[in-house]
């Protein structure tokens, strides 16, 4: 009954992105605009001085929490992106494309520059918080468009423009905050995994957890839902409280990118399908690890292009990821449209 | 009443929002029973089957499936009494046959969907019993719409439902697939001791495999019973209003109305052999006579309705002299007569005379020289 095709290839691919993956680890460490010899990085690793050089440090407090917000926050925009893909039952949906990453930025710029005029200090919790709110705010002005918008292509259109509003207000904002806030801010609203702290990363970890938790207990109703609404009901989804289910998880784990890493382009779609072509089977319990780990290995491969191409100038980590990512999903658009006309449906 | 009953309502309506599209729907359904909704389009077929399915909620009424009120019984729950075939194409990417079918387990699994031992097992012998081991390992996406079919059914089944609901599920099919997927469910019925209730549109096929018809029409149940009481008289052209043609309902075949006017053109049939040359006069327009028939002759109901004029014999009787001079004289204001008969009977002796008559009036034609 189980199929062994499917099934040996899922677990090749796991396999083949765990070892990517590792690779992409180590040179993720050894690489940065600090020469430091691959010795020192090991020593760095597992020495116990109580007096750490200024090396050690490098490693410690820069490139380790870098290269695992990178992994952590690449895996969940992923994710984010599968799960809204169900929801729309688009390939093309993504937190970015809908318009959600550019809410969330959009709330946690203006939170940061009003905490900033007054003084307070902004903890990583309140960026969440924020993000959340941006990301929900975003997504509910989408679900009522996709009310009326029965044509994806408009919705997704939809989606762009309310980014591009979102990012037009930011610009401003950003433009009229205090002058010693900006350079930060705009790294920020630029996307980018730099100036991430253990303790950021400690609570994107968590709500990354709790989310992929939660994601887990959908496997099932994405499954039965992939034979669209009428099915999924008659199995004995209860379609509102999934959906609503989805929503958010989806919300959660693009607010908490955007949170600390910024608004990320394309990661959320690209990844997804990549998988896809590679897994050639979209069964939720197959996909939901392999998108995770390709999300990681996607993201922390264009950090380090975004760092050691042009070093020791550091591109924008959605730079890189459009470059790598918009071919893609151009790909998919034309493979898609291929398919719509063999099948003679849409 | 001793026999369990599956399905029940009680002065059901059923429509959107506060717009009542069928009312007063009262009916039940036995196990191992095929029922057929049968109405004009638009007449809440569909609506009344998404309201059994939990699709929408009923206006008014109650329905029991299994003994217990629709409205107290959980999703998972209901899902395992109650599946569904429904009527719009799915088009899930990437997923073999096998893995659709096996979402119908999904009331049964755990909170991951995780299929058991014995899950699997159920699937594998749903795959046996509708015979579709050799398409299992395909994509869904890439098989014919009758095998999508079966596939879909395999999936309801899976569900281990008590009553199946089923929207049109031989609309997209061709004639083979229409025929193997009814022979198919017949036998499941029978086997597994299902309910059914589904639409159909073809009301040949509902008149043979159904068990119960109901009849929907202007908002309520017209009529309930079964088939042999549904499809008698001019019950079928009443429900759909036929205006322009009749249906047949002892055959189950739709004829085009006749061509009215004077007849032109005499048909000297009998025993099926008229039957083709009626329908080319009636393609061309041109109104003709036929006769005698007996009225138990092949020719004979298709003659009533497309021709002008028939002259009919009793049944079972040789023709008369009577009948025969009426023929002659129809026949003596037509232009020419066509005989598709090469020899004739002890009981159409008499017609010979009919074709005789046009032989020696130089007016026997064939159907080429007409149309």
């Amino acid at each position: 009954m189980k199929n062994q095709i499917d099934r040996r290839r899922f677990f090749f691919c796991l396999a083949f992105l765990v070892f990517v993956l590792s690779i992409l680890l180590v040179l993720n460490l050894l690489s940065g605009s600090t020469c430091i010899p691959s010795r020192a990085v090991f020593s760095a690793l597992f020495s116990t001085t109580p007096e750490p050089t200024a090396e050690m440090r490098i490693i410690r407090q820069i490139r380790l929490p870098r290269l695992f917000s990178a992994a952590l926050l690449g895996g969940a925009l992923s994710v984010s992106g599968y799960l809204l893909q169900t929801f729309f039952a688009n390939p093309i949906a993504g937190p970015f494309v809908l318009g959600i990453s550019s809410g969330a930025k959009l709330t946690v710029a203006l939170t940061m520059i009003f905490c900033l005029a007054r003084g307070i200090s902004l903890t990583s919790l309140g960026m969440v918080t924020a993000a959340f709110c941006g990301a929900l705010l975003s997504m509910m002005v989408v679900l009522f468009a996709s009310r009326w918008l029965k044509n994806m292509a408009f919705l997704i259109v939809c989606g762009v423009m309310i980014g591009y509003i979102c990012s037009a207000v930011t610009e401003v904002a950003v433009t009229f905050a205090d002058d010693s806030n900006i350079v930060n801010l705009h790294n920020w609203s630029m996307g980018s995994f730099s100036g991430i702290e253990w303790k950021d990363l400690t609570i994107a970890g968590v709500f990354v957890l709790l989310a992929m938790a939660g994601t887990v207990f959908l496997i099932k109703p994405i499954n039965a839902y992939r034979l669209g609404e009428s099915y999924a009901r008659s199995m004995g989804v209860n379609i509102l409280s999934f959906r609503v289910e989805l929503i958010l998880l989806a919300s959660i784990l693009a607010a908490t990118v955007t949170a600390f890493a910024g608004p990320i382009s394309f990661v959320g779609i690209a990844v997804p399908h990549l998988i896809r072509s590679m897994l050639r089977s979209e069964r939720p319990h197959y996909m939901l690890p392999t998108c995770f780990l390709g999300g990681a290995v996607f993201c922390l491969f264009c950090d380090w292009i975004a760092r050691s191409l042009f070093a020791p100038t550091e591109l924008s980590i959605s730079t890189v990821t459009a470059l790598f990512g918009a071919p893609i999903v151009i790909r998919l658009m034309l493979s898609r449209r291929r398919e719509d006309r063999t099948n003679g449906c849409a | 009443m001793d026999v369990h009953e599956i399905l029940r309502t009680k002065a059901l309506s059923v429509g959107y929002g506060k717009q009542k599209i069928v009312e007063d729907v009262s009916f039940s359904a036995r196990p191992g029973e095929i029922i057929c909704l049968i109405a004009p389009n638009g007449e809440g077929k569909s609506t009344l089957l998404k309201t059994l399915l939990r699709q929408l909620p009923p206006l008014a009424g109650a329905v029991w499936v299994d003994d217990l009120p629709l409205t107290h019984v959980k999703e998972e729950e209901f899902a395992k009494s109650c599946a569904a075939v429904l009527t719009q194409r799915v088009n899930p990417e990437m997923m073999r046959c096998e893995e659709v079918i096996a979402t119908g387990r999904y009331p049964y699994t755990g909170r991951l969907g995780i299929l058991s031992t014995h899950d699997r097992r159920i699937v594998e012998e749903i795959i046996q019993l509708v015979g579709i081991e050799s398409i299992r390992q395909q994509v869904f996406n890439q098989i014919s719409d009758g095998q999508r079919q079966r596939i879909m059914l395999a999936r309801a089944l899976c569900q281990e439902p008590k009553l199946l609901l089923m929207d049109e599920p031989t609309s997209f099919l061709d004639l083979y697939n229409k025929l193997e997927f009814l022979h198919l469910l017949r036998s499941l019925v029978r086997e597994k001791q299902l309910a059914v209730v589904m639409s159909l549109h073809e009301l040949d096929l509902a008149q043979k495999y159904a068990d119960t018809i109901i009849c929907l029409k202007s908002g309520r149940i017209d009529r309930c019973g079964p088939p042999e009481e549904i499809f008698s008289g001019n019950y079928i052209e009443e429900l759909y209003g036929v205006k322009n043609g009749s249906y047949n309902a002892l055959f189950g075949s739709a004829e085009p109305c006749s061509v009215t006017g004077d007849p032109e053109i005499f048909v000297l049939g009998g025993g099926g052999t008229g039957i083709p040359v009626f329908r080319r006069l009636q393609r061309a327009g041109i109104p003709f006579a036929t006769g005698v028939l007996q009225e138990n002759d092949l020719d004979y109901p298709v003659a009533r309705a497309l021709s002008a004029t028939v002259i009919a014999e009793r049944a079972f009787e040789p023709v008369s002299d009577g009948k025969l001079s009426e023929a002659l004289s129809v026949f003596h204001q037509c232009r020419g007569m066509i005989c598709t008969l090469s020899r004739f009977g002890s009981d159409n002796q008499k017609n010979r005379l009919l074709l005789e008559e046009a032989k020696r009036s130089n007016r026997l034609l064939t159907v080429n020289q007409l149309v």
